[in-house]
C-alpha cells in the first residue's frame, strides 16, 4: 500500500478570511430563507386548512408541487429558465433563494396545518361560543397551541434549510462551499479543505439538533 | 413575448430517458445498500455496547448534521487521494448517498424498534428466547410494519437528493437537461419539461407511498399473526 | 300576554346530508325560563341547543333573539323556507347567548383568569385590568377566586367546569346554553358545577340544560321538554314531565333513569 496521506491544515487555515466570507454568505441565504420560507409557509398552511375551494386548491397544488420537485432543480430553473421570461437577469442569490424559500414554504404549510388540525376541535368551537371571530379564535387560541407542537418539526427544517444553502454553490452564490471548491482548486487540497467545510457545518448544526431533541422530549412530557 | 418552442426537448427525448435511467440507477443503488446498511447501523446504536453503539452513533450524528453536497465532495474529490483509488462520479455518488441515506434509515430503524413495547421483550425473554431471536422473531416483524410509510417517505427524499450527482458531472436527469440546454439554447422549455418530470415520476410514488399508508393503517398494526 | 319571548324558534330543522335530525321544533323561551332538555342519545338534543347559538347553522326553520329573527330569507326553488346566515351577525349573536360545553374546552395555555378574561379583550375590547377585575369577580361567584393563576391543567374536572361557567358568565350573556355540563365529570365532582349552575338558576337566569341529571332537572327547572326522533315528543313542568309523563316513551325514558330521587 502506498504512504499514508500527511494531512496540512495550514492552507486551509491561513485562507480563513476566504472561508468567512463564505460563512456570511450562507448566513445571508439562510436568514431570508428561513424568514421567506416559514412566513409564506404560514399563509400557505392556513390556506390549505381554509374550507373554501378557491383557496384551498391553489394551496394544495403549490405544496404538492414544490414538495415533489427537488430542490437544485427549482434553483436551477430560477437562474436559467426563468430570466427567459423576464426582461432582467436572474441572481445568483434571488435563484437560490426562491428555490430554498418556496421548497421551505411547501414543506413547512403542512407542518403548520398539522399543527393546527391537531388541537381539538373544542378549542375554536369555545373561542367562536364566546362571540370571537374565526380570525380571533385563529389568531389568539389555535395558533399559540399549534406553533408549540409544530416546534420540533420546525426546527428540523430550519436545519434542513440550513443545510440546503449549499445547493446554491451550484449557481456559484458565494457561500461556504463555494469557497471551498475555490480553495480547494487554488490550493490543490481538497481533503483539508472539504474536511475543513464539513466540520464547520457540523459545528453549527450539531447544537442545534441537540436542541430539537431535548425541546421533542420536553414537549412530549408536557403534552399530557 | 417570449415563443414557447418544445420541438428541440423532444428531439432530444433520448439523452432525457438516459438521465432518467441513471437517476433511477443511482437511487435504486444507494437504497440497496442504504437500507442494510441503516439497520446495522440501528442495531449497533440500540446496543448495550459502548463500542458499537458509540462510533454508530458518531456516523449518524455526522451524515446528518452535514449537508448532502459537502460530503458528496468529500467522497468525490478528497477520499480518491486519502486511498489511493479511482473514483468515478458514480461510484462517488453511490457511496455518499448508501451512508447518507443509511444514517436517516438508521433512525427510522431505531424508532420502530423502539416503539414496539418493553412487554413484547420481557414475554419473549420469559420464554427463554435470547436477545438476537427476540429481536428477529418478535420485536423486528412488528416495528418493520409501522415503519414502512417513514421508510418509503426517506426513498422518496432520496430520490429527491440524488439530483446533486449532477453537480459531479454524473450524466443523471438534471445533469442532462442542462446538456440539453447549453445544445438547443432553450433552458426555458428544456428545464420546465425537467421539473415536470421529476414531479410526476416524485408524486406518482409518494401517492402511492400514502395509499399502502392508508391500507397498512386500515389493516391495523394490532394484527398479531 | 304582555312579556315577549327573549328567544324564539320556529320550524326548527337540522340535517345532516341525508340524515334529518332535528324535525321541526317549535320553542318560545321567555326570560328567567329554565329549560332542561332530556332524551336519549342520537335524539336531537344537543343539536337542538347548537342551533340555538348557530355552532350548527338550522336547514330550515326561524331562530328569534329578543324579537329579532337571525339570518335573512333566501328562499330557493326547492327549498322555500331557507335562511342565509351571515357570519359577522352569528358571531354578534353568540356573544349575547353563552354556552358551557361538556368536555370544558378550557383554553390550556391561559391561566383560569385569562380563560375569563380572554373575550372581554378580544371580544369586548375591554382594557387589562378593567377584564380582570370583572373575571376576578366571576371566579369568585363559582367558587374559585383561589384559583385565578392556576393553569387549567392543575384544576379538577368539576373546577374545569366551574371556569369554564365562568367564562360564559363574563359576557353577560341573555341566555345561557348548557350542554350536558356533567357528563364528562367523575360522579364525586358533578355536585359543584351542579350547586353552580343551581344559584345561577335562582338569580333568575334564562338557560337551557340539556342534561341527563334528572334529579337536578326535577329541582331546577321550570320547564322539560323530553326529546325523541327530532322533534319535542312532550314539554311541560317538571312534575308534568318527569312524575307523571302521560306519553308512554317519556315514562320508559324517565323510568330507565329511576336511579335518581327525587
Amino acid at each position: 500500500m502506498n504512504s499514508l496521506y500527511r494531512w496540512n491544515f495550514a492552507p486551509v487555515l491561513d485562507n480563513l478570511d476566504v472561508l468567512w466570507v463564505g460563512a456570511i454568505g450562507t448566513l445571508r441565504l439562510f436568514v431570508i430563507c428561513l424568514v421567506l420560507g416559514f412566513g409564506f409557509g404560514l399563509v400557505v398552511g392556513l390556506g390549505r386548512h381554509a374550507k373554501a375551494s378557491w383557496i384551498h386548491l391553489p394551496a394544495t397544488a403549490f405544496v404538492e408541487f414544490f414538495r415533489n420537485t427537488p430542490v437544485l432543480v427549482q434553483i436551477l430553473w430560477f437562474y436559467y429558465a426563468l430570466p427567459i421570461l423576464l426582461p432582467f437577469q436572474i441572481s445568483p442569490l434571488v435563484a437560490a433563494a426562491l428555490g430554498i424559500s418556496l421548497n421551505s414554504a411547501a414543506f413547512s404549510a403542512e407542518i403548520y396545518r398539522g399543527g393546527i388540525e391537531s388541537i381539538d376541535r373544542g378549542q375554536a368551537e369555545a373561542a367562536r361560543a364566546l362571540g370571537m371571530t374565526a380570525a380571533q379564535a385563529m389568531r389568539r387560541i389555535v395558533l399559540p397551541q399549534a406553533l408549540r407542537r409544530m416546534l420540533p418539526a420546525l426546527t428540523n427544517r430550519g436545519i434542513e434549510i440550513f443545510k440546503m444553502t449549499t445547493l446554491a454553490s451550484a449557481v456559484a452564490y458565494v457561500e461556504l462551499l463555494q469557497q471551498g471548491k475555490l480553495l480547494a482548486s487554488l490550493n490543490f487540497n481538497p481533503i483539508e479543505t472539504y474536511t475543513v467545510i464539513a466540520v464547520v457545518f457540523f459545528l453549527c448544526l450539531f447544537p442545534l439538533v441537540q436542541a430539537t431533541y431535548a425541546l421533542e422530549r420536553r414537549l412530549g412530557r408536557a403534552d399530557a | 413575448m417570449h415563443v414557447w418552442n418544445f420541438a428541440p426537448v423532444w428531439a432530444n427525448a433520448d439523452l432525457l430517458a438516459l438521465g432518467l435511467l441513471n437517476t433511477l440507477k443511482v437511487t435504486g443503488a444507494a437504497l440497496a445498500f442504504g437500507v442494510p446498511l441503516g439497520l446495522v447501523l440501528a442495531l449497533m446504536r440500540l446496543s448495550p455496547r459502548r463500542l458499537l453503539a458509540w462510533p454508530a452513533g458518531a456516523v449518524i450524528e455526522v451524515f446528518r448534521t452535514t449537508p448532502p453536497l459537502v460530503q458528496l465532495f468529500w467522497f468525490f474529490f478528497a477520499l480518491p487521494i486519502l486511498i489511493h483509488v479511482e473514483m468515478t462520479p458514480y461510484v462517488a455518488a453511490v457511496l455518499t448517498f448508501s451512508i447518507q441515506s443509511a444514517a436517516f434509515f438508521a433512525e427510522v430503524f431505531r424508532g420502530g424498534i423502539v416503539s414496539v413495547e418493553r412487554g413484547q421483550w420481557e414475554a419473549a425473554r420469559a420464554l427463554g428466547m435470547a436477545p438476537p431471536q427476540v429481536m428477529r422473531r418478535v420485536v423486528l416483524p412488528q416495528a418493520v410494519k409501522r415503519m414502512i410509510p417513514a421508510f418509503l417517505e426517506r426513498a422518496i427524499e432520496l430520490m429527491k437528493t440524488t439530483t446533486l450527482v449532477a453537480i459531479v458531472s454524473y450524466a443523471d436527469l438534471l445533469f442532462q437537461t442542462n446538456e440539453v440546454a447549453q445544445k438547443t439554447f432553450r433552458p426555458l422549455e428544456v428545464f420546465t419539461v425537467t421539473a415536470l418530470i421529476y414531479f410526476t415520476v416524485i408524486f406518482a410514488a409518494s401517492q402511492l407511498v400514502h395509499g399502502l399508508e392508508r391500507r397498512l393503517a386500515a389493516s391495523g398494526e394490532g394484527m398479531t399473526r | 300576554m304582555t312579556t315577549q319571548p327573549l328567544m324564539r324558534v320556529q320550524g326548527l330543522e337540522k340535517n345532516f346530508g341525508d340524515h334529518a335530525v332535528l324535525r321541526g321544533i317549535d320553542l318560545d323561551v321567555m326570560p328567567s325560563d329554565r329549560i332542561a332538555i332530556l332524551g336519549a342519545s342520537g335524539s336531537g338534543k344537543s343539536t337542538l341547543l347548537r342551533c340555538l347559538n348557530f355552532m350548527e347553522r338550522p336547514s330550515a326553520g326561524v331562530v328569534e333573539l329578543a324579537g329579532q329573527a337571525i339570518g335573512r330569507a333566501a328562499p330557493g326553488k326547492a327549498d322555500p323556507g331557507r335562511r342565509s346566515y351571515d357570519e359577522a351577525e352569528l358571531t354578534r349573536v353568540r356573544q349575547r347567548v353563552g354556552m358551557v360545553f361538556q368536555q370544558f374546552n378550557l383554553f390550556p395555555h391561559m391561566t383560569a383568569i385569562g380563560n375569563v378574561m380572554e373575550a372581554l379583550r378580544t371580544v369586548r375590547g375591554q382594557r387589562e385590568a378593567e377584564a380582570r377585575e370583572r373575571a376576578q369577580a366571576e371566579l369568585a361567584r363559582v367558587g374559585l377566586a383561589d384559583k385565578a393563576a392556576a393553569y387549567p391543567a392543575r384544576l379538577s374536572g368539576g373546577q374545569k367546569q366551574r371556569v369554564a361557567i365562568a367564562r360564559a358568565l363574563a359576557m353577560d350573556p341573555e341566555v345561557l346554553l348548557f350542554d350536558e355540563p356533567t357528563s364528562a365529570l367523575d360522579p364525586e365532582l358533578v355536585g359543584e358545577v351542579l350547586r353552580v349552575i343551581r344559584s345561577l338558576a335562582e338569580e333568575g337566569r334564562t338557560m337551557l340544560l340539556v342534561t341527563h341529571e334528572i334529579g337536578f332537572a326535577y329541582h331546577v327547572a321550570n320547564r322539560v321538554l323530553f326529546i325523541a326522533e327530532g322533534g319535542i315528543h312532550e314539554q311541560g313542568t317538571p312534575d308534568q314531565v318527569l312524575k307523571h309523563p302521560s306519553e308512554p316513551r317519556t315514562r320508559a325514558f324517565v323510568d330507565r333513569h329511576r336511579e335518581f330521587d327525587f
